[in-house]
């Protein structure tokens, strides 16, 4: 775990760069890790995805996988790749500061 | 008054689950088991199929003789369920009210859902072996295949038993060789995970087994996309793999009629369910059990007996008004055909992963690691399958907690 300063706020990150602590988080750090995963801009559509994930992950206890997101965020799996093309579920719950989605088995 | 219990499915946790509390409540329990139809399929005999190792009539038999006299079989759709009146609403228009509830209606393949799958090309050059059709299709078709790019892809997870499609892979490169063709025959795993499986230190070992039989490994690939007239498979990030043939694992959802009851299911169609006592999320009198639960276990048949043995305690523990038993760990077990008469055998659980030693204790069967052993084990399992797990006998020696005996256990 590393902790670090991102605009002006403490964060306790994991080796892959996911949040251990989904408080730390608002929507100036967003706008920061984004531009780290190559995200310049977020769009009114970004937004709609990362907010929906903070509130999955605060319901169940984990963020959910591309299909679910896909199903039921309001933005198609095709979309979501054309907002995090580098693999929208990852992605996204980084910069939604939730922790690396469980998957499944 | 017998209390009145329907579950719903007559398939390896349905079925095994009628037989065992028939025997334990006798007159007790009025017990009807609904399905749409009268035909069980051996599941683990469909990756056989495809190479002629298995005829198709041989895993198929009916629902009705798998069950105890006293257990009423009713073949019929389901339309819904209503949570809130406890009634099961049938497509003939009957209603079947319950005390208990289990739901046992398994994983659904859903092959619409990705682009083009199910267009041109689906069944002549596009298959899948995860259903009987599928799988004679799919051996009709490997005959007729001389050479070129066979092409395994998972679509996404969950899928039902995970271990399958590397098998598939394993004996693919098996049959060739048989055949002497393998030298004309490009082998290719295609999986969203990644690596070979989702277990890190399985995912290793099979990993490297791949490898060793020339199976080249594409991972982290999301199909956005089968493109069956021109061959090849596109991921949503437009990476592509061109092939002759493939073989395809579709997407998975619960049963129809789950989307269909207000409040039963997930998004995806599963049960959300307590993954240590097997009582459903929903309502405290409907249980879940196999492939229907949203449990972060494998989707196995493994899965469905160990879990069967606590349904078993929690269903007549439910009834009595008792407090449930929490003790389901996740153990689940798989064998893994490798080819050349040779399987491997994997044992974990919710905590810990598959790891080597032996099973299921200090003298037993290799875990993973391929034997002779194991690969016998496999195919001796089918009689065990008709005979003791679907009459709900118990199996000498393997219990539903995950036995540590004979195992290398380190964390991880």
């Amino acid at each position: 775990m590393t902790t670090m300063t991102i605009a002006g706020q403490s964060i306790d990150r994991n080796d892959e760069g996911f949040f251990e602590n989904p408080d730390q988080w608002n929507e100036d750090v967003a706008v920061e890790i984004a531009r780290e995963e190559g995200i310049d801009e977020l769009t009114p559509q970004h937004w709609q995805v990362i907010h929906f994930m903070r509130k999955e992950y605060a319901e169940k206890g984990t963020g959910p996988t591309v299909r679910v997101l896909g199903k039921t965020s309001g933005v198609s799996v095709k979309e979501l790749y054309q907002l995090f093309p580098k693999g929208p579920a990852k992605i996204a719950a980084k910069v939604a500061g939730i922790p690396k989605p469980r998957g499944c088995i | 008054m017998a209390r009145r219990l329907v579950i719903l499915g007559g398939g390896t946790g349905g079925t095994l689950m009628a037989n065992r509390l028939q025997k334990h409540h006798g007159d007790d329990l009025e017990i009807t088991v609904v399905d749409q139809d009268d035909r069980h399929v051996y599941q683990p005999g469909l990756l056989f199929v495809p190479f002629g190792l298995a005829d198709p009539d041989d895993i198929v038999r009916p629902r009705h003789r798998q069950l105890r006299k006293g257990v009423a079989f009713r073949q019929a759709g389901i339309d819904h369920v209503d949570i809130e009146a406890e009634q099961v609403h049938l497509d003939d228009g009957a209603v079947l009210p319950y005390d208990v509830l289990v739901v046992a209606t398994g994983a659904r393949l859903m092959p619409e859902e990705t682009e083009g799958l199910t267009g041109p090309g689906w069944n002549e050059k596009v298959f899948t072996f995860y259903d009987l059709p599928g799988a004679t299709a799919l051996h009709r078709a490997l005959e007729a295949f001389d050479g070129g790019r066979l092409v395994l892809n998972v679509v996404d997870m969950p899928i039902k038993c995970p271990v399958a499609p590397l098998e598939f892979a394993f004996l693919a490169d098996w049959y060739f060789q048989e055949r002497g063709i393998r030298d004309r025959v490009e082998l290719t795993y295609v999986t969203p995970l990644d690596a070979a499986f989702t277990k890190p230190m399985a995912a290793r070992t099979l990993g490297g087994m791949l490898a060793e039989k020339g199976v080249e490994l594409v991972t982290e690939f999301n199909t956005g996309e089968v493109d069956g007239e021109a061959g090849r498979l596109v991921s949503y990030d437009e990476r592509e793999v061109p092939f002759d043939l493939a073989v395809v694992i579709p997407l998975h959802g619960g049963a129809e009629y789950v989307d269909r009851s207000p409040g039963l299911g997930d998004e995806l169609g599963f049960v959300p369910t307590d993954q240590h006592s097997l009582q459903s999320k929903v309502r405290p009198n409907i249980f879940t059990i196999g492939d229907a639960t949203n449990v972060p276990a494998s989707k196995a048949g493994s899965v469905t007996h160990f879990e069967g043995e606590v349904l078993l305690e929690n269903v007549s523990r439910f009834l009595e008004g008792r407090e449930l038993d929490v003790s389901y760990d996740g153990h689940a077990n798989c064998f893994i055909e490798t080819g050349f008469h040779k399987a491997m055998l994997i044992d974990f659980n919710y905590d810990t992963e598959p790891t080597t030693g032996h099973f299921p204790a200090a003298v037993g069967a290799p875990l993973m690691k391929d034997s002779r052993l194991n690969h016998l084990g496999k195919l001796m399992f089918q009689w065990v399958y008709w005979h003791a797990l679907l009459p709900g006998r118990d199996i000498p020696g393997i219990g539903p907690d995950m036995p540590t005996a004979g195992k290398a256990l380190t964390t991880t």
